[in-house]
């Protein structure tokens, strides 16, 4: 595949792999170990995917925060969902929202036991449904941090202009930076330098990390998906960790710009507006969320039908929680692939597709 | 999900849909996020949406920098720099 | 009742859950004799006769998609059963589940796929059934097949051959019919650029007949993709496993392009033409040579080896790393075969 091949050349990455040792040894040389915190769950997977870490030095650890948008969503998410569900609602959904548990069991349950939940590749097919289905609504579970919020805010103001009949989205947006800043302000959360998102920060723009870099001294370093790129970005951020610098680098030019993508920004801003939120094992991060601005209400289905987004406790026992905040890495958690398996998850980072624990148990063990 | 490989514009109909095609497989794509797009962009594609053109230069420049880190790698060159 | 109580997509998916299914509630009570281990197909001998036995059903959706459709799959699933259980295919049954409504000329389109499909194949259709049940008590169309054909003799297949250095093998690009039916579905236009590599395997089999003694293993990556045909090859065994390499697997590009897009990984996803071969590390060469000559094994590839490991898969990546090849969790791909 043009621009994706090239980016997995092995070669390449044996070179930048012992770059990657010239910079942990320079590190141990000062006596130091440090902790990179990647916050995106596509760079978890990649990384998993990838053995990523196999090329890593002893004195360099690899953490996983809280960049999987399924992971971080509260338990009373799935609940309202499955209400809506109970209610006659078709639930529109990304697949990997079927299997994460809510406080009585998951959709995919639900849909066993006759709720009309339908899987959709790109939430434009739900808003299809709602034009074609009869007399039923629909909802789209919208879920994601801003690379996912820019689209649906696009989608909900397509609808607002056709006056889309029986048809919302109940939501739990995410941003990115909000979180950044509540880890490294986080004083059990020890994390020496952020690997960036890639497609977050195609919309925020590269200079949204500069108040992290500038306040924390966390140096902050935007890296693509492919394994060369993900290789390039670790080691910017351990020469920059060797030299003492703490600088926003963007090692994804060929995507990311240092005002992102303006034009997503304002239907973003049109549509959504930031809201405290909950980040489930982490709590409330003041402006890390965006709801639905209140005169397009009718397409929010909280709103709209009246459910509740209750706040759940995480299951008694159960890490997800320290995971997300890089804390533990998964096996440090006791459950993790006994009572906790991606066919039995007790926690979202075991169930969704990006989460840590399930890329760790279906990669690493 | 944020994967998202880049696919090439190869078609711009009205109302700001477009199809984009990779490795022979076309997808329809919307275009309202994106100022501006031509035929021949290579866009990347999340949830539907085009949410960013792919700078080409920047990539061809990027892919030559690995092509550099592979040959020094084999011993194909001086080494050195890059 | 919880989910554990009743049947889920994902028991259906060729993955862990179907494991649970299969070694929980069946095994129990029928896998005594040839069931035991559960191969694709039974080695039976009735009266002096050396006989390959095996049953499928097929509830693909969509029927129709790029390569193929479900009569296609019915006549080429079957005989491929048969022949990586060392069989010569020669006849089939064949039963219909047909749903009210479902159009005539459909049901003629899916009858001449058979028609051509048993042709190529020389196999005949023996015996069959066909059922008609009321609008919405099955989709459109299920097809169910038996297959009987000659054991071959020499073919001693099985996890307890594996040894240490032993070759595995591949006949060609993995994962494009499961990636052409998921496509279909999602309802993506894949051009010329993707197909359903549906197809027989037998004259592959027969390429190699007389290298039997050197083969360990055969089978056809279906469900689960050959994540979960290595690792339900391993059995119960603990001191073997299989090392892949990365570089060397072999995916066409369509395939790997859809599977990106949909972050599908294509070790889960299913073959329905395709052999996955262990054999001897000195036959591994002239097994390829010979595969290469085929129509079926042009692409024919050697892409790992059986290692002293505790019955894991595991791959060496690309960039140099490694990681666990699972079984697929449950319902990564329903209805796709």
């Amino acid at each position: 595949m043009r621009y994706v091949d090239g980016y997995r050349d092995s070669d390449a990455a044996r070179h930048i792999a012992r770059r990657i040792g010239d910079a942990g040894a320079r590190l141990a040389r000062d006596g130091r170990s440090v902790r990179l915190m990647e916050v995106c769950g596509t760079h978890t997977m990649a990384i998993a995917r990838h053995g990523i870490r196999d090329l890593l030095p002893e004195n360099v650890a690899l953490c996983s925060g809280p960049g999987c948008p399924v992971c971080v969503t509260d338990a009373g998410y799935v609940d309202a969902a499955i209400e809506l569900a109970r209610r006659g609602c078709v639930i529109a959904s990304f697949g990997d929202m079927l299997r994460v548990p809510g406080s009585e069991g998951n959709l995919a349950a639900a849909r066993a036991e006759g709720a009309r939940v339908v899987v959709c590749y790109s939430p434009a097919e739900a808003l299809a449904l709602a034009r074609a289905e009869g007399a039923s609504e629909v909802v789209f579970l919208a879920i994601g941090f801003e690379t996912t919020a820019a689209p649906l805010a696009a989608l909900l103001a397509t609808a607002a202009a056709e006056r889309a009949a029986r048809f919302s989205m109940l939501t739990a947006f995410k941003t990115v930076p909000p979180a950044l800043a509540a880890l490294a302000e986080d004083p059990e959360v020890a994390v020496d330098a952020f690997l960036c998102p890639a497609h977050v920060s195609a919309i925020i723009g590269a200079g949204a990390y500069a108040p992290i870099a500038g306040r924390y001294g966390i140096p902050c370093t935007i890296a693509g998906f492919e394994p060369l790129d993900i290789l390039l970005g670790i080691q910017d951020l351990l020469e920059q960790l060797a030299d003492g610098e703490a600088r926003v680098v963007n090692q994804y030019a060929r995507v990311v710009k240092e005002e992102g993508n303006r034009k997503a920004q304002r239907v973003l801003a049109e549509v959504l507006e930031p809201v405290d939120a909950a980040w489930r094992g982490i709590g409330v991060i003041p402006g890390s969320g965006l709801a639905i601005r209140e005169r397009l209400a009718e397409l929010d289905a909280a709103h709209r039908h009246g459910v509740a987004v209750a706040r759940h406790d995480p299951e008694p026992g159960c890490l997800c929680g320290d995971v997300l905040k890089g804390k533990i890495l998964p096996a440090g958690c006791p459950m993790f692939g006994g009572a906790c398996t991606p066919d039995h998850p007790v926690g979202p980072c075991m169930v969704s597709g990006e989460g840590s624990c399930a890329a760790s148990y279906r990669y690493a063990r | 999900m944020c994967v998202a490989v880049p696919m090439e514009i190869v078609e711009i109909g009205a109302g700001g849909v477009g199809v984009a095609e990779l490795e022979g497989t076309r997808y329809d794509v919307d275009l309202g996020l994106l100022e501006r797009v031509d035929l021949g962009d290579y866009v990347i594609v999340h949830a539907g949406y085009a949410i960013e053109k792919l700078d080409r230069a920047e990539a061809d420049e990027r892919l030559a920098l690995f092509v550099e880190m592979a040959r020094i790698e084999r011993g194909e060159t001086d080494g050195g720099g890059a | 009742m919880t989910t554990r109580d009743k049947i889920q997509l994902g028991h259906g998916g060729g993955g862990r859950l179907s494991r649970e299914l299969i070694e929980g509630h069946i095994a129990p009570r029928f896998a005594d004799g040839p069931l035991r281990g559960f191969p694709d197909a039974a080695r039976l001998a009735i009266g002096g006769a050396s006989l390959v036995f095996t049953t499928d059903s097929f509830v693909v959706s969509p029927r129709r998609f790029p390569g193929g459709d479900i009569g296609d799959l019915a006549v080429y699933g079957t005989v491929n059963d048969i022949a990586v259980c060392g069989g010569v295919p020669k006849w089939l049954s064949l039963a219909l589940i047909c749903e009210e409504g479902l159009p005539i000329d459909e049901l003629d389109g899916v009858l001449d796929s058979i028609a051509r499909a048993a042709s190529r194949c020389g196999v005949g259709i023996a015996t069959g059934d066909t059922k008609v049940v009321a609008k919405g008590q099955c989709d459109g169309l299920y097809v169910n097949t038996a297959g009987l054909g000659e054991a071959l003799p020499g073919f001693d297949l099985g996890a307890e051959k594996l040894a240490e250095g032993d070759a595995v093998v591949v006949s060609g690009d993995l994962g494009d019919h499961g990636m052409a039916v998921m496509a279909a579905r999602a309802g993506m236009d894949v051009g010329g650029g993707l197909a359903s590599d549906t197809g027989p395997v037998h004259g592959l089999v027969l390429a190699i007949r007389d290298l039997a003694p050197k083969v360990r293993f055969m089978r056809d990556p279906t469900r689960g993709g050959a994540a979960s045909t290595l690792n339900e090859m391993l059995g119960g065994r603990r001191d073997v496993g299989v090392s892949l390499r990365e570089r060397d697997l072999p995916f066409s590009g369509g395939a790997r392009a859809v599977a990106e897009v949909l972050g599908v990984d294509l070790l889960h996803v299913a073959s329905e033409g395709r052999v996955i071969l262990v054999c001897a590390p000195e036959a591994a060469s002239e097994v390829l040579a010979r595969w290469r000559q085929t129509p079926e094994g042009r692409g024919a590839k050697a892409i790992g080896s059986v290692t002293r490991d505790r019955g894991r898969v595991v791959l060496e990546t690309a960039i140099g790393g490694r990681r666990l090849v699972d079984v697929p969790q449950g319902e990564l791909l329903p209805r796709i075969c």
